[in-house]
């Protein structure tokens, strides 16, 4: 197995057999790697570079990460000097990237922003029809200062469908490639609005949104306010609650063949963001959120105070091997779908993505 | 007209050597600029074409924020990195 890691000072690639695993390379270090997307049958790599000064770039590879070209980014259209929009048009982070049908590859930005590019990322173009909703104007940055979508959802069987969820700004489908699109977060609660405002889809804060790749209709989301699950295919959704220590988070990961069953990382809710009591825990349900088990065995159990981001908890085709990267530059491996875990890692930098290419 | 030099720290990214380069002013001579090094655009400017927060640009030892700034026979531009980061 392969596991790309990026960081917030570079790109770390790391082969093992799930237990035991070693650092084979190391690029772009000194650069902050927030988001990558390894497409292994096209030995296609892309990696966004998010150099502090001299902004967002995107970097392809097409030999399985030996060597790298600079491509496009993300370029906004100029905003009409009639708008009155608050928000920037301009590029700060590609915070998401997945693939589509027919090669194509589609980002998400902060500021709220959903790309497509059909030649294999030379260029890009905004999806006008979600960025001219009305209801962007609701949006709001949350950790950010503006709202950005970090999920990008692709249906496995219908790979027109795409399901993309904003921080902050809610969850969106299209069914036409991206032709239209539909808000699909009824069942939501925002804690942090008036509550008038508090299930507006608009206000909706999803941490991540993952959907099952064999169950389809069954989808988790960590959202600011706890979990959430959805068995209609992310057309409602039901919020579960007796969660020990905490339903607070930012990570979630499914397993890939039973939609009944998921990770999460939960911390101090929610400006602290720490594991509760500095004790380091993953909890896992197996019957649709009904129950939690705590994993703590191998997790550190004092003074640790890891948060574990959005895009940094990965699980392995068959559900028996994890990876968890954490914000003090832990990894910790598991090959029993999260019932002991491993250190791989105490001190890399602080891990922004995880990709596990099984 | 301008001699234009870069902070070391882009050489990290691109392949930019002090060079001189033609224009009346510091949009003039930016554009030629990038017509020779397409990629450098990026780190400079924005995707609007602004100057990057976190770019500052000297003329004759002097901080511009304003791209139509006059730029003489002789004159020096460094682009320089603002001090940010971590």
């Amino acid at each position: 197995m392969k596991l790309l890691a990026g960081t917030r000072k570079g790109l770390f690639t790391l082969e093992g057999d799930g237990s035991s695993w070693e650092i084979t390379d190391r690029q772009f270090i000194g650069d902050p790697v927030p988001m990558l997307l390894a497409l292994p049958d096209q030995q296609q790599l892309f990696i966004v570079l998010g150099t502090g000064h001299f902004g967002t770039h995107l970097h392809r590879s097409i030999d399985n990460g030996k060597s790298f070209k600079e491509i496009g980014v993300p370029v906004y259209p100029e905003k009409p000097e009639s708008s009155d929009d608050p928000c920037p048009w301009s590029l700060e982070m590609i915070w998401s990237l997945e693939s589509g049908h027919d090669g194509k590859l589609w980002a998400g930005t902060i500021p709220g922003g959903l790309f497509s590019s059909t030649d294999s990322g030379e260029s890009w173009s905004l999806n006008e029809t979600l960025w001219d909703r009305p209801g962007r104007r609701a949006w709001f940055g949350g950790g950010y200062d503006w709202p950005g979508i970090h999920s990008i959802c692709v249906n496995p069987v219908n790979q027109r469908e795409l399901t993309v969820a904003l921080s902050v700004g809610g969850i969106y489908r299209t069914t036409d490639d991206g032709a239209t699109w539909n808000p699909c977060g009824e069942g939501l609660r925002a804690d942090y609005v008036p509550p008038d405002l508090a299930f507006e889809v608009d206000q909706q804060d999803p941490h991540r949104i993952v959907q099952c790749p064999a169950q389809p209709d069954h989808w988790w989301m960590q959202h600011h306010n706890g979990i959430w699950k959805s068995t209609d295919n992310c057309s409602s959704w039901t919020e579960v609650t007796d969660v020990t220590p905490s339903t607070f988070g930012f990570a979630v990961a499914c397993h890939p063949a039973d939609g009944n069953t998921a990770w999460f990382v939960p911390a101090v809710a929610d400006e602290s963001r720490y594991p509760v009591d500095g004790k380091m825990v993953v909890t896992k349900t197996t019957d649709g959120g009904k129950t939690f088990q705590q994993l703590r065995k191998g997790l550190p159990q004092s003074d640790a105070y890891d948060l574990v981001y959005r895009h940094c908890l990965e699980v392995c085709d068959k559900g028996e091997t994890l990876l968890m990267g954490s914000t003090t530059g832990n990894l910790w491996s598991s090959i029993d779908a999260g019932r002991s875990w491993q250190s791989i890692s105490n001190h890399l930098p602080p891990i922004l993505c995880l990709r596990l290419l099984c | 007209m301008a001699n234009v030099a870069f902070t070391p720290n882009l050489r990290r990214h691109l392949s930019v050597d002090k060079c001189t380069v033609p224009g009346g002013t510091v949009n003039e001579l930016m554009r030629n600029l990038f017509e020779s090094e397409p990629l450098l655009r990026g780190y400079v400017l924005d995707d609007q074409g602004d100057i990057r927060k976190h770019v500052n640009i000297f003329l004759d030892n002097t901080l511009i924020t304003d791209l139509e700034s006059v730029v003489c026979e002789d004159s020096e531009l460094f682009i320089m990195q603002a001090l940010s980061g971590g």
